[in-house]
């Protein structure tokens, strides 16, 4: 098979208002700043994919309102309504088939500009499950309540995730919430839908991030060192929470598995170097890590009191303090791969972590990880 | 940003999204619905492949993707297997609904897969994970999921 790599990342700084910069102005700002970043002009890009939701946008065919910013005009541009890694999987899937070379994939939202509750309300079946009322933060408080179960895992367990993603933080120049806390602060925080906390909730936030996939043919044609892109899957579980087992996530062990088997990793534990995942709510980043093989079930929550999930531990979960620092959603799951391709390259700054030459990102599409995209990127092809 | 904007002014647009829309709830969810309302049973469709009793119902079983056609009485009794609680007011939950709000996913006896609703009669602390609950019908039904106006725990 053909290989592909991201020779070019561009991310606007996270806020939780930006109100000086339209949709087309952020992606116009991701998109030349993942140009500058690859050396390249939007001359050289062949086809675009954007990556929004309308709901979230608050109009229809809304990824077609940002084509012009993204650079599109005469070219081929397609979109994808999800969370940006999936969009960056449709740019693979172009780049392998023979048809393009250079391939640009921009994820954006505002959350600011909508009632969250609302929209992420309206994801749920109208005809069995909306008028009930729930919305992403109840519905994730189901899941945490089921896992917890399960595990015998204790709010001030997930609560850690929180301190070190916000700590993390600190040395990012692009997250939203920077902070120093404590678990205590974590369990003082409102509680929102029990067991989460405010401070095991991903914020609201604004943000565009770029990508741009090249052709094997040409990923060394530019300035920048490409990152390999090794392994590739996403999987679906069941749509309605009633049919799946919630205190796990069996889609995700299956993308986890096929990814490792294309990438040929046999013991991600010790394969992988940084992790960059979708921890929209706290306890999401210990079930992740523990349906992708990092960790044994109901067990992550110990080595990361060990400090194994730490900046300078083992392995590095979300040295950049992930979803919890800053959630533009769509762009959010982009934003891990662009985090990945920085660390592999050396690139990560003040956030830097020391050994990384495989990493994987990871996002998720539909509530409580209905569905999630899991990418292997590599220093070496 | 260019000077040229510096200590501009944020204008905003302020708008509303406000479409009426038909959700027709099929002939599968209509049967469902027209027995909560006018016989006060729960009653599901089964697979004829696998066997499996599917709640909420719906035309077509995802493991055979085969249409279910034949239709089962299933429990107003089931078994909480997961359950969430609002505290903050938050903007999707009906007005009719003050916080604290408890949702529950519901198994019931009869049935393979479990039905969002809510938990009712019970304060959040003394709701767990197995608990038995009842389904409490609405006083006035009109052919909706809030037919059954909650499930209570067993006594």
């Amino acid at each position: 098979m053909d290989k592909a790599a991201i020779i070019g990342v561009g991310m606007t700084k996270i806020e939780a208002n930006k109100q000086r910069e339209t949709f087309a102005d952020m992606a116009w700002e991701a998109v030349n700043k993942a140009l500058a970043d690859a050396g390249m002009t939007i001359d050289d890009i062949d086809n675009v994919i954007t990556t929004s939701s309308d709901f979230w946008d608050g109009r229809t065919i809304s990824c077609m309102a940002v084509a012009d910013a993204s650079g599109a005009a005469d070219k081929n541009t397609s979109c994808v309504e999800g969370d940006g890694t999936f969009g960056a999987f449709y740019g693979y899937t172009r780049a392998l088939s023979g048809s393009y070379k250079t391939t640009l994939v921009t994820g954006h939202s505002k959350g600011s500009q909508c009632v969250s509750s609302l929209i992420t309300n309206s994801s749920f079946d109208p005809i069995y499950e909306r008028g009930l009322g729930m919305d992403m933060i109840t519905a994730c408080a189901m899941q945490a309540n089921a896992y917890m179960d399960r595990t015998g895992l204790k709010p001030e367990d997930m609560a850690m995730v929180s301190v070190k993603n916000h700590g993390n933080a600190l040395k990012n120049p692009v997250a939203q919430l920077p902070m120093k806390i404590s678990v205590d602060d974590v369990m003082k925080s409102e509680m929102i839908a029990d067991p989460l906390r405010k401070l095991d909730c991903s914020p609201v936030s604004d943000g565009c991030c770029a990508v741009i996939i090249a052709h094997e043919s040409v990923a060394t044609k530019f300035k920048q060192q490409p990152v390999w892109i090794r392994g590739l899957s996403f999987c679906t579980d069941h749509f309605f929470f009633g049919d799946r087992d919630l205190a796990r996530s069996k889609s995700l062990a299956e993308a986890a598995k096929n990814a490792y088997s294309m990438a040929g990793i046999k013991d991600p534990k010790k394969e992988i170097d940084v992790v960059e995942l979708y921890d929209a709510f706290t306890y999401q980043e210990l079930l992740w890590l523990e349906e992708m093989g990092l960790a044994e079930y109901g067990k992550a929550a110990d080595l990361l009191k060990a400090g194994h999930f730490n900046m300078d531990g083992p392995l590095p979960v979300n040295p950049s303090g992930g979803l919890l620092a800053g959630h533009p959603v769509i762009a959010a799951g982009l934003y891990r791969i662009a985090e990945v391709v920085m660390q592999l390259r050396g690139d990560a700054g003040a956030h830097q972590v020391k050994k990384a030459k495989t990493g994987l990102a990871h996002g998720v599409n539909g509530l409580c990880g209905q569905s999630h995209c899991v990418w292997i990127l590599d220093k070496e092809r | 940003m260019a000077d040229v904007f510096k200590g501009v002014e944020p204008m905003v647009y302020n708008s509303k999204i406000s479409v009426p829309y038909s959700w027709w709830a099929g002939d599968t969810a209509s049967k469902f619905f027209i027995s909560l309302r006018d016989d006060q049973k729960i009653i599901a469709p089964r697979c004829g492949t696998c066997g499996k009793v599917f709640m909420p119902p719906r035309k077509i079983c995802p493991a055979c993707f085969t249409e279910n056609t034949e239709w089962v009485d299933i429990s107003n009794e089931g078994t909480v297997i997961s359950y969430s609680v609002a505290r903050r007011q938050l903007e999707s939950i009906p007005v009719d609904k003050k916080t604290p709000v408890i949702w529950g996913l519901i198994k019931l006896d009869g049935a393979d897969t479990a039905l969002m609703h809510y938990l009712g009669e019970v304060k959040p602390e003394g709701v767990t994970i197995g608990m038995r609950v009842k389904a409490v019908f609405a006083d006035s039904r009109t052919g909706t999921i809030r037919d059954i106006s909650h499930f209570k725990p067993v006594k």
